[in-house]
């Protein structure tokens, strides 16, 4: 991937939002989970996300090349998945009771995070063609 | 072309007709000294008027890509004529490929999603190499390149074999009319003439006008220059055959090191240099030669370098690696939204910063120096050819200077891989638009473009005329001179033209079902 700073917010909450979003309307019934649940979770992911990706533009600027590399994309997943289940166990996301069960987080996180990460290393280019080469931003 | 310039694949450059040899169909004095053109002046000259919306000058890559996005846009073949001496879209990039010693088998220097075949680059070359080979190499490759691999690279098959079968199916065939561009003019009323010399025997006048309100230029490289040391060389000596850039065909120099043990001297610090040493050293080890390789390199990097932390570029052992010609995210990210608000100077500075001469740090090539240092048959060092002198039983004598004081070597070879560009006037077609169309210099003296490829000073309303690649080089885009590069442009030519109401806009939905008719292999 080749973000910017605008792009990656843009990209991130966009494609959660709509293709996490059709994913968490399929995967709540399977992990026998209310959507009032899974929804804030991914709202949450977006949110804290967009504090993240902050961050990893700040990394970025130490690689020459300016890019951000897939495997950067996918192993993401560990600290921005950690931060989020210690806030859930704190009781500080608000709408999610504490008590959700682990492996139903994490069955959602992660398979969002993947899905999500598929989709923009790939089929998103298809029907956004200028999308790549606008460091990632749809508007 | 002159003396300088290495031959390329087409027909070297035709003669403009001498005073009072003007026969009807030929360019008169009149027409070639002014710089708008009526169409009277055109039909009493006699030269045949071919009309068309849209023209491209060049046939290689940058107008295959090009027309291909206007067909996916929608603009059907019958308004689209590529004006060219090529036999196919690829032919002068395969052989400065083969020649630089990458033949179809091996890798090109550009990513998994640089596609000439598919303006979406999904899928992309690993994923099809996945699918094709049944393994799955090439994706955990992409997948942690570059922090545990290196850069995924498509075999140059790959790119070819694409490439024709894209070509097929948008019926490129139809829009191409063989034959050397001479010039394109500004027409009074609007649009342009791109007068064609048309393929021996093809038409009945030395001339053919197209009329077209688009133009679109992408002559490739104006001129690949031989060094002027190599040239006086191989002038004074008529020896050809020793002293040879690595852009022209030198099977010979191999040959020569198989039959007996030998010296070489390689020059340069590029993609072609690396390539050269792994075929010198891939020919060592295949048939157990003894050559032996003098590296001179003039510029020694021996480490990481740039002006602070957040620009810092590696490098050693006298490289600067990059994975491709320019830093990654020129071609999308940071470096591209900045460089296309720079001008002037501060765009200049820019490039120098992040251009350069560099090479992609490849483990085998890195494998391959590494044993040859520790195993004394590999030398680099920084210095410069002073002089050329042909040797005692076929050799040549090289004098140089380096660091460590003047240095006499004799070697059975000198491969030069340094490509030294020709400036943008010694091309025909690019002098004729600096004289008489309009068109400038950017400031890296390359011709003026704007973000949307239209050259600066060309316009005449309401035709368009479009530049892209090598030629472009120091615009608001850098990396033009790429795969990738020019789909950019076609893009942002693609963009222009739709506002312009030539070709449909590619929204989601048009390129959705676009993408789904190239996945089938749909003629369009
Ligand atoms: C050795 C080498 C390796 C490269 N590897 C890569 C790589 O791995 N990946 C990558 O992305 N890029 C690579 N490039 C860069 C670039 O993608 C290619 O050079 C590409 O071919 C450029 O396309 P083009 O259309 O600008 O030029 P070309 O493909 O050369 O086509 C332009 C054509 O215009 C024709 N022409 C010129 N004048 C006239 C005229 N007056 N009338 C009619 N026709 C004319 C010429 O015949 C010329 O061939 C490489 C370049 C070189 C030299």
């Amino acid at each position: 991937m080749l973000p910017t700073l605008n792009g990656r917010i843009q990209t991130r909450v966009f494609v959660l939002l709509v293709v996490g979003g059709l994913w968490t309307l399929l995967v709540s019934p399977l992990i026998g989970q209310p959507y009032g649940v899974t929804f804030v979770v991914l709202l949450a992911v977006v949110v804290l996300g967009v504090g993240w990706e902050l961050l990893y533009h700040l990394i970025q600027q130490f690689r020459w090349e300016k890019d951000w590399p897939t495997l950067f994309g996918l192993l993401t997943a560990v600290n921005e998945g950690a931060l989020l289940w210690a806030l859930i166990s704190a009781g500080a996301v608000p709408g999610v009771p504490r008590e959700v069960p682990f492996g139903a987080f994490l069955v959602q996180f992660l398979s969002t995070w993947i899905i999500v990460w598929l989709v923009v290393n790939g089929p998103m280019r298809v029907p956004f063609v200028h999308w790549r080469f606008r460091g990632g931003r749809l508007i | 072309m002159r003396q300088d310039t290495i031959r390329l694949p087409g027909p070297a450059v035709a003669p403009d007709p001498g005073p009072g040899a003007v026969r009807p169909g030929d360019l008169t004095p009149e027409l070639i000294a002014t710089d708008w053109w009526s169409d009277d002046a055109v039909s009493r000259a006699g030269i045949p008027v071919v009309d068309v919306p849209f023209v491209s000058v060049g046939g290689g890559i940058g107008s295959f890509v090009t027309v291909d996005y206007l067909r996916i846009c929608g603009v059907p073949t019958s308004a689209i004529r590529v004006l060219t001496q090529l036999e196919s879209p690829w032919e002068s990039y395969e052989y400065l490929t083969r020649v630089s010693q990458i033949p179809r088998g091996e890798r090109l220097r550009s990513d998994s999603a640089s596609c000439p075949d598919n303006i979406w680059g999904f899928p992309s070359y690993a994923v099809r190499e996945a699918l094709a080979t049944r393994s799955p190499r090439s994706l955990w490759n992409v997948l942690v390149e570059p922090i545990l691999a290196d850069y995924y690279t498509p075999k140059a098959g790959q790119a070819f074999e694409s490439m024709e079968r894209e070509h097929d199916r948008i019926d490129y065939a139809s829009t191409v009319v063989k034959g050397q561009v001479r010039m394109v003019r500004r027409r009074v009323g609007g649009g342009y003439f791109t007068i064609l010399i048309p393929a021996e025997g093809t038409s009945p006048t030395r001339r053919v006008a197209y009329r077209s309100r688009y133009v679109h230029v992408a002559v490739g490289y104006p001129g690949l220059k031989f060094l002027p040391d190599l040239m006086e060389y191989r002038e004074r000596h008529r020896d050809y055959g020793s002293v040879v850039n690595a852009y022209e065909p030198h099977e010979q120099i191999y040959q020569r090191l198989a039959a007996a043990p030998g010296t070489v001297l390689v020059r340069g610090g590029g993609i072609v240099a690396s390539r050269v040493l792994q075929r010198l050293i891939d020919d060592r080890d295949a048939r157990g030669l003894q050559t032996q390789i003098l590296h001179v390199f003039r510029t020694f990097v021996t480490g990481a370098h740039g002006p602070h932390v957040w620009m810092r570029r590696r490098g050693g052992d006298g490289w600067a690696y990059q994975g491709f010609n320019y830093p990654k995210s020129v071609w999308g990210g940071q470096l591209k939204a900045r460089v296309r608000k720079l001008e002037g100077q501060e765009r200049a500075a820019l490039y120098a910063q992040f251009g350069g001469t560099n090479t992609p740090i490849r483990r085998n090539w890195q494998e391959q120096l590494r044993r040859g240092r520790r195993e004394r048959w590999y030398h680099a060092f920084q210095g410069e050819i002073t002089g050329l002198t042909p040797g005692p039983s076929g050799t040549v004598h090289a004098a140089l200077r380096t660091a460590n004081g003047p240095q006499d070597v004799q070697v059975t070879a000198v491969i030069d891989c340094t490509g030294l560009e020709a400036d943008i006037r010694e091309h025909r077609v690019l002098a004729d638009l600096l004289d008489h169309g309009g068109a400038g210099r950017n400031p890296l003296g390359r011709l003026d473009v704007e973000r949307s490829f239209e050259v600066r000073g060309t316009r005449s309303e309401p035709g368009r005329m479009y530049a892209s690649g090598s030629a472009t080089n120091g615009g608001y885009f850098p990396g033009v001179d790429t795969f990738l590069g020019l789909q950019i442009a076609a893009q942002e030519i693609a963009d222009d033209l739709e506002a312009l109401g030539f070709c449909a806009r590619l929204g989601p939905v048009r390129s959705t079902h676009q993408w789904w008719l190239w996945a089938r292999g749909r003629k369009i």
